[in-house]
């Protein structure tokens, strides 16, 4: 996985509350059996007409959010589907910090998976960064994993919480996988002693 | 020992490893799989040359794309993205040696469907699945919640799941239900109640008298919105209804086992004064029939009710009321019972189960759609399907002018050939109501069975009550 440490770089408003996975990445990109080339489709429905012709209004089709790396959404962001393609084609597009009052828990997950990294703060800040990147490519936030801070283009700073094991998984991009395969022996442990205790399992 | 909830009881039962900040690894039981969110997980495990550590305890199903037209066995009927990702599917249960029920099988269906029918679902069960209607198997007292693909890739590799426990939260429907209000009401009023992400970070138990009233059939479709209210799980505890259901289901324990588990499962509920950090009550008798109106599931209103007006509401949801509201073609004020549906769709993981049906055959037998509709029904499972056909609900529906489909997914997602048009407008069984989630532009209201049934035959939303 990709490693997140420090990142600073254009971040575009996207207020609407409950903004769904479905539109984020609607079903009929789901059909790929690959990770990878997604993010053209981001957002897809409301990035593009019928024709695939662009929608000038819509945020990330404006020149100045055009290389956007860091989202700032409105509250339950990431609702709906479980579906991993929808951070896939975040990051694929290239956004890799996502900030909101609130995420459904799933889509949270799935974001560190990826190392994109979904910060949640309370509304008055979040209220505050939603104007900052409403000035477009002249606001670049950084947003620090290790000191858990976001600058914005005025230089006020904004610390933020994230769980340990997570920040470390992300700061050193390490794989689940192997980190679980290590605890191999608990593992093998629980299953004899769950063997004894619900053997209909 | 201090007094547990359910859900405290399913999760001590299953805690592998526990680091000292609380990150656990619980163990899964049961982990389902579908064709749209595994095949980059089994490829990741081909990849890194691993195999699928409990095969046994892995059972895969095709659902989301599968056509439910006959003579879908014919792959033409299937665009090619679709058949390249049921081909993977075939392909990966067969070469990591996993329980299959490919779509030739009577009982293939939809996976929250194929789990309990065939006893896989038990009691006290961790479950999981690439999907995040998993919180369907909850109706069992099984902890059952949605994971993403990495998820997916890690419980094949490990059979646990990297978890921090989620908070308590109990919501009690108290007293008896109205007639013409049933299991979809329930659920729909309680996300109209807490928003969609008034369940964030909680594992919901629903409890209370019309709670336990409800059968099994119910209970799952209870449990299965439980993530459109934000919480990743829904519980119920087991009683004697959910023996019932489990007894004699081919994958159930039998014999000295079965007693075993009863024993155990006996113990699977909240011990008084178990702390709950979060309480919603709900009046049975105050739920009516409700049906919504807007592009997220919190959108609901009684369908006695009008339409309402984006300056009713505070906050972010003004613009995300106005864009429904402009989605949705509705004029504040307007009646709901005056809203025209094209299209009704009957199925889905919510709805799709046998008890559905009869509700369905009940409001229609005899009768006829209205002319011009579109009216689908689509059993969630093969099993479903037969069984509907012995009772003679296949020919009710038939002989009111509704198309009796093959299992899946169908319409729900419109991943498969079942889909509106831009503009069209639905009477729903399903679980979501987002913007294109029928189809580009498509336009759903989520309704009950019978409230959906009856809108088949009037041609417009309609108060099942008035039917009955």
């Amino acid at each position: 996985m990709d490693k997140f440490e420090k990142l600073q770089g254009i971040a575009a408003p996207m207020p609407l509350v409950n903004i769904d996975t479905d539109m984020i990445i609607p079903k009929v990109f789901l059909k790929t059996i690959k990770r990878s080339g997604l993010g053209v489709n981001l957002f897809d429905e409301m990035r593009y007409d019928r024709q695939g012709n662009e929608l000038p209004e819509f945020v990330l089709n404006k020149p100045q959010y055009r290389n956007t790396e860091i989202l700032v959404a409105g509250d339950n962001f990431g609702c709906g589907s479980s579906r991993e393609h929808a951070p896939w084609a975040i990051k694929d597009f290239g956004i890799k910090c996502v900030i909101s009052t609130s995420f459904a828990d799933i889509f949270f997950n799935n974001c560190f998976k990826n190392g994109i990294l979904p910060i949640v703060l309370p509304q008055e800040q979040v209220d505050m960064l939603m104007t900052d990147a409403e000035k477009g490519e002249n606001a670049r936030m950084t947003v620090d994993l290790e000191a858990q801070e976001i600058t914005t283009s005025d230089g006020d700073v904004i610390a933020f919480e994230v769980d340990a094991f997570k920040k470390h998984c992300l700061l050193n991009g390490l794989d689940d996988i192997g980190l679980t395969l290590e605890k191999s022996a608990s593992i093998d442990a629980f299953e004899a002693k769950a063997g004894q205790e619900r053997p209909w399992v | 020992m201090s007094p547990k909830t359910l859900y405290d009881k399913i999760w001590d039962a299953h805690v592998a490893h526990e680091a000292e900040d609380g990150t656990s690894l619980l163990y899964i039981d049961r982990h389902l799989v579908h064709e749209v969110t595994s095949p980059q997980a089994f490829e990741g495990l081909r990849m890194a040359g691993r195999k699928v550590h409990a095969p046994d305890k892995t059972i895969a199903v095709p659902d989301h794309n599968v056509p439910t037209t006959p003579g879908r066995e014919n792959p033409e009927q299937m665009t090619e993205d679709s058949r390249i990702q049921v081909a993977a599917l075939d392909k990966n249960a067969k070469e990591f040696g996993i329980h299959y029920y490919p779509v030739s099988d009577i009982r293939q269906g939809i996976v929250h469907i194929v789990g309990p029918e065939q006893g896989w679902t038990l009691p006290g069960m961790t479950v999981v699945c690439g999907d995040s209607h998993t919180a369907t198997h909850g109706a069992f007292g099984a902890l059952a919640h949605g994971i993403g693909t990495s998820e997916v890739e890690h419980v094949l590799a490990t059979q646990t799941l990297i978890q921090k426990k989620s908070k308590n939260m109990k919501v009690e429907i108290t007293g008896k239900l109205k007639p013409g209000v049933t299991a979809k009401d329930i659920t729909l009023a309680v996300i109209g109640e807490t928003g969609t992400a008034g369940g964030t970070g909680y594992v919901i138990e629903y409890c209370g008298e019309a709670i336990r009233d409800l059968s099994m059939e119910g209970r799952m479709t209870v449990c299965n919105m439980a993530i459109e209210g934000g919480a990743r799980a829904g519980l119920i505890a087991p009683d004697e209804n959910t023996f019932e259901y489990v007894k004699g289901r081919p994958h159930a324990p039998k014999g000295a086992q079965w007693e075993a588990a009863l024993n155990w499962w006996k113990t699977l509920y909240t011990d008084e004064d178990a702390h709950f950090d979060k309480v919603v009550t709900l009046k049975g008798e105050d739920i009516q029939p409700v049906v919504t109106w807007g592009t997220s599931p919190e959108d609901v209103l009684p369908i006695t009710a009008v339409v309402p007006s984006p300056e009713d509401f505070e906050g972010g949801k003004v613009e995300a009321a106005a864009r429904a509201l402009e989605y949705m073609g509705l004029t504040p004020g307007q009646k709901l019972t005056d809203i025209e549906v094209d299209t009704v769709f009957i199925g889905s993981c919510t709805n799709g189960r046998i008890e559905d049906l009869r509700a369905v055959a009940d409001v229609v037998k005899g009768k006829k759609i209205k002319e011009g509709m579109r009216a689908m029904i689509v059993p969630g499972s093969g099993l479903v399907r037969m069984q509907a056909e012995e009772e003679g609900l296949a020919e009710i529906f038939k002989e009111a002018g509704f198309e009796w489909r093959l299992a899946g997914c169908s319409m729900c997602l419109a991943m498969n050939p079942d889909q509106l048009s831009e503009g069209e407008r639905c009477a729903a069984t399903s679980n979501r109501n987002f913007e294109g989630r029928q189809g580009y532009k498509g336009r759903t209201h989520l309704v009950s069975p019978a409230m959906a049934a009856a809108a088949a035959l009037t041609g417009k939303l309609t108060d099942v009550r008035e039917l009955m």
